[in-house]
């Protein structure tokens, strides 16, 4: 047995005793166990696809597993990617998981978090959630892909309804949840049910032997159904809804493990399906992934520019990250398909890479968002503020986080947005037969993405600015504590990952260049060369992040040094903000993150349009003198307010059209059955 | 190996020294124009002695954060001083940091300062970094646009190959992509650098103030770093225009006499660049904050315009 049937093995066994450990009595043992048992199943993870990516392969099948068809598992470095990615999300949040729950004991009076977190449910759902999420990619059949993603689906909407007792928004957003991920699986499903009928086999090998041979149109329809259902997945406009709804509702640990693993198997499917078994595709197909990637992007980040909730926040910025790897892909696929290779290998590259990056700063995000949450019970920036004395070690950490969220040097962010501009500034050719579609979308793809890393710098500095840093602008905010130790240390191994991927990228960048090797369209190459500096193979390009960051802290410690010098060098004193010459500012009237986000925000109306509310209240003795002034703005998702209700409208219209044909009368259901009958032989006797 | 290692320490050197006295230069051609006398081309260079003497202060409740933004900046500035092309094309730290990586890093300075802005806990910090941040996320694709345009015909986005690229075949600079594109990116340095119409930079009037809001809380050495960063910036998107437009004189090997020859065009380029955006805001006002948009817009336009051109017209 290999070492990734092994890692395999131990994430089912970890998953099984899961189960078991939902009998023990006591909530805090089992808090304690259910995190160690996350941490196993990452930990199998890790193992199974570092094996992977190195090159070993595993298949193994179990009969009479699945009832009409077999359990098939095969793992080649496409799932070894995938399979190593969730892994090293569990084993973080795993350890993370530990400390969330308990109550911190030396706040008095405040609310006790939900009892959701240590119900036996939930408690049982987060290592069988993480073991799906860590088995789909492996999946080597159709039936046995489906059926592991529809058990992530189900085990992660347990999780995301944890606490729907004490919150009514929870129920709220369990139903989107399951409403768009069952939308989603519908379309996989027949997506992969015409493939594997129009192939005679439902194998994935087999499968990808017979695609090519299928007519274009076949292609084409089971392309873009699979792209409809793993977009939604990915969280891409205008499938996104569920995430902005689901991710700030759920547990911080599973916002988590859902923002930065599970997105991410949307671009497996897309991958798998797209490049590998149906090898390549013509050129539209990745023209309109690019399409759809950009506008999720723009979308993403505008909407996280806006939001206040720094979950939701969060969850509009998955959206955003995972738009521009879709540009990626979709660019790749675009060069791909006319038989740039170069230029393919170069921008799968960068949007792999950025899957990994965002993965590792996605996952410190959640976490730091729930260590606040822990010990704040706040969301809302605009109630935060002064954290950065009060929790120090999160602050950082979450500082780390924001640096590579915002894609800025010497974060790890910067680097795979780098790769991906350069694939996309690579994409003229200096001389060579002018493409009309290139030339128009490559420009515009650059300043989609542009923007959207100019908005996200907007975005993060928001977020930690005004939730970290001055002063406290509430009582539940001046009274946080540092969170436990464990939530610590799980925020602090994924810290050190980004910080590992920002300052030696190049040991990332060789692991990730083999996938290529499963994209028959891309084939086997290495897209970047160097050592200390990452220079570009077959272009002209090269940028070092290691001397980037030592030249920053370098310059830092000239500047300080010699400051100090030419300086009187007397100490630095604290004193009051300067208030106009008159009052002491309170924290009232620092900025909020509303107030910060507003000159954006109307510059962007027209996408946006936020709801402003002005209530003005006066004194009874006068009209003319005013008691308080509350203001409100509120910014919706447009998408979500004008696209769906027509939707939701018209199913609720079919239902009660349903509710016709049940009328209570047993003649007509009787009669129902023999229509059905002779409609059935009838159907049989004309095709047989 | 010696030399091109002299290059960058001098290069770096210059761009220091002669921030400062860019600054002054650029407020005597104003005062001069408005019919004043001035305060003549050292003062910039006493104010940052002045303040070097005083006491810094920190406000209540504000971080670590507060006190490392303008050593951030500073060392952004100086660490695009050393690796960007702007006296010899022929540094050693050339590959580490392209156009993009430039652009990240001024990036960061501002990033850094809009950050101190927040924990200083003031109404006017938070402004004046909602302002800088907005500025500066709508003037990233045009930068990004029109540098793709300046690329397209390279087939890099290194500077150096950029600016020896354009000293070899002098006839692209009078293409219309790198016309399109050098207006583009002239809004642009005036954006970034805080200039009329976008910023004030004379103002101390609150509400209309976008990087004195910012900064307003500093002082003593903490406010001298943030000068002499914020002018070193100037200095550098300035001194980028000029040798990616203007690219004669820059050295291409590194021997004493065109290092020294490559110094002094560099200087007098940036003096005259400075001297005609001193001039040009004798004629203007301020334009208020929401219209800058439109401006970013407009030459987001030229940049797209920039390479459809050298797409469409090579």
């Amino acid at each position: 047995m290999t070492l990734v049937g092994a890692g395999l093995l131990l994430v089912s066994c970890a998953a099984g005793l899961a189960l078991l450990m939902a009998m023990a009595p006591s909530a805090r043992t089992r808090g304690f166990v259910s995190g160690a048992l996350t941490c196993l199943v990452g930990l199998g993870g890790v193992l199974a696809g570092s094996a992977a990516l190195l090159g070993s392969t595993w298949s193994a099948t179990a009969t009479h597993l699945l009832p009409l068809s077999q359990g098939e598992l095969t793992v080649d470095r496409l799932s070894g990617l995938f399979v190593f990615l969730v892994g090293a999300v569990a084993l973080a949040t795993g350890v993370y998981s530990m400390g969330y729950p308990q109550a911190p004991r030396h706040v008095e009076g405040m609310v006790q978090p939900a009892h959701g977190t240590t119900s036996r449910t939930a408690q049982a759902a987060l290592p069988l959630f993480a073991a799906a999420m860590v088995l789909v990619p492996t999946a080597g059949n159709v039936t046995t892909f489906l059926v592991l993603w529809e058990l992530m689906a189900l085990v992660s909407l347990a999780l995301v309804l944890t606490e729907h007792r004490s919150r009514p928004e929870v129920g709220q957003a369990g139903i989107w949840y399951a409403a768009m991920t069952h939308a989603g699986l519908v379309a996989i499903l027949l997506a992969l049910v015409i493939l594997s009928t129009e192939a005679g086999s439902e194998s994935f090998a087999e499968i990808r032997d017979t695609a090519p041979a299928l007519s274009s149109g076949t292609q084409s329809l089971v392309f873009v159904l699979s792209f409809v259902g793993f977009g939604s997945k990915a969280g891409l406009v205008p499938l996104h809804v569920w995430l902005p709804r689901a991710h700030p509702e759920a547990p911080s640990y599973v916002s988590a493990l859902m923002s930065a693993a599970m997105v991410n198997l949307g671009l497996y499917g897309v991958l798998r399906v797209g490049f590998d078994l149906l090898g390549g595709g013509p050129r539209w197909w990745w023209l309109l992934v690019l399409g759809v990637g950009a506008l999720s992007a723009l979308y993403g980040v505008l909407q996280a520019m806006a939001a206040t909730d720094l979950k939701r926040l969060l969850a509009y910025s998955t959206t955003e990250n995972l738009g521009l790897i879709f540009v990626g892909v979709g660019a790749a696929g675009t060069f791909a398909a006319t038989g740039q290779r170069t230029l393919a290998g170069l921008l799968m590259l960068a949007a792999v890479l950025h899957t990994v990056n965002h993965a590792a700063f996605k996952t410190l995000l959640f976490m730091g968002a729930g260590a606040v949450l822990r010990s704040t019970h706040l969301r809302d920036l605009d109630a935060m503020g002064g954290l950065a004395r009060r929790m120090p070690f999160t602050t950082a950490f979450v500082g780390i986080g924001a640096l590579a969220a915002s894609g800025l040097p010497p974060g790890n962010g910067f680097v795979s947005e780098w790769l991906l501009l350069q694939g996309l500034i690579h994409s003229l050719p200096v001389s060579g037969t002018p493409d009309v579609a290139v030339a128009i979308v490559m420009p515009l793809a650059v300043g989609a993405v542009a923007l959207t890393a100019g908005l996200g710098v907007a975005t993060f500095v928001k977020a930690f600015g005004v939730g970290f840093l001055a002063r406290p602008r509430s009582a539940e905010a001046a009274a946080a504590a540092e969170v436990p130790g464990t939530m610590r240390v799980g925020m602090a191994a994924a810290a050190v990952a980004c910080g590992l991927l920002a300052l030696a990228p190049l040991a990332p960048v060789r692991a990730l260049e083999s996938v290529l090797g499963v994209m028959p369209s891309i084939g086997d190459r290495r897209p970047v060369q160097g050592a200390v500096e990452l220079r570009l193979s077959g272009i002209t390009g090269s940028m070092s992040p290691l001397l980037i960051a030592l030249g920053l802290a370098g310059g830092a410690v000239l500047a300080t040094v010699v400051v100090r010098g030419l300086g009187s060098g007397r100490p630095r004193r604290t004193a009051l903000v300067w208030g106009c010459g008159g009052t002491r500012l309170s924290p009232r009237m620092q900025y909020t993150a509303t107030a910060y986000a507003e000159p954006l925000t109307r510059v962007f109306d027209d996408v946006l349009r936020p709801e402003h509310d002005v209530d003005v209240t006066h004194y009874q003795e006068s009209r003319y003198l005013v008691e308080s002034v509350r203001y409100r703005q509120r910014v919706s998702d447009r998408l979500e307010t004008r696209l769906y209700p027509p939707l939701l409208a018209a199913a609720n219209r079919w239902g009660q059209m349903a509710r016709r044909l049940q009328d209570g009368s047993v003649h007509r259901y009787l009669a129902y059955g023999l229509v059905g009958l002779l409609l059935v032989l009838m159907a049989l006797g004309v095709t047989a | 190996m010696a030399w091109p290692v002299a290059g960058v320490v001098l290069q770096v050197f210059v761009v220091v020294a002669g921030a400062p006295v860019l600054i002054a230069l650029m407020r005597q051609v104003r005062a001069r124009l408005e019919g004043r006398v001035g305060a003549g081309l050292s003062q910039p260079w006493r104010d940052l002695r002045k303040q070097l003497a005083k006491e810094p202060m920190a406000p209540d409740g504000s971080t670590v954060l507060f006190t490392t933004a303008p050593v951030v900046v500073l060392s952004s500035a100086l660490l695009i001083a050393a690796t960007a092309p702007f006296v010899s094309t022929t540094s050693p730290l050339d590959g580490m940091a392209d156009l993009y990586a430039v652009v990240a890093l001024l990036l960061v300075g501002s990033t850094a300062l809009a950050l101190a802005g927040l924990d200083t806990g003031s109404a006017f910090g938070g402004m004046g970094s909602s302002r800088t941040l907005t500025v500066a996320a709508l003037a990233e694709p045009t930068l990004l646009v029109a540098g793709f345009a300046l690329s397209v015909r390279v087939g890099s986005s290194n500077l150096a190959s950029l600016v020896e690229h354009a000293q070899r075949a002098p006839s692209t600079i009078f293409s219309p992509a790198t016309l399109l594109a050098a207006v583009a990116l002239w809004i642009v340095v005036v954006a970034e650098t805080g200039r009329l119409p976008v910023d004030n930079p004379a103002t101390h009037l609150e509400l209309t103030m976008i990087h004195e809001a910012t900064i307003l809380e500093y002082a003593g050495r903490d406010l001298a770093v943030v000068e002499l960063g914020s002018a070193i910036r100037l200095v550098i998107l300035l001194g980028l225009w000029g040798n990616l437009f203007l690219p004669w004189g820059v050295a291409t090997t590194s021997t004493p006499g065109l290092l020294a020859l490559g110094a002094i065009v560099f200087a007098a380029k940036v003096a005259v660049l400075g001297s005609v955006l001193a001039a040009s805001e004798v004629l203007m006002a301020k334009w208020r904050l929401f219209r800058v948009p439109e401006l970013l817009a407009g030459s987001f336009l030229f940049g797209v315009l920039a390479v459809s051109s050298s797409f469409f017209l090579a």
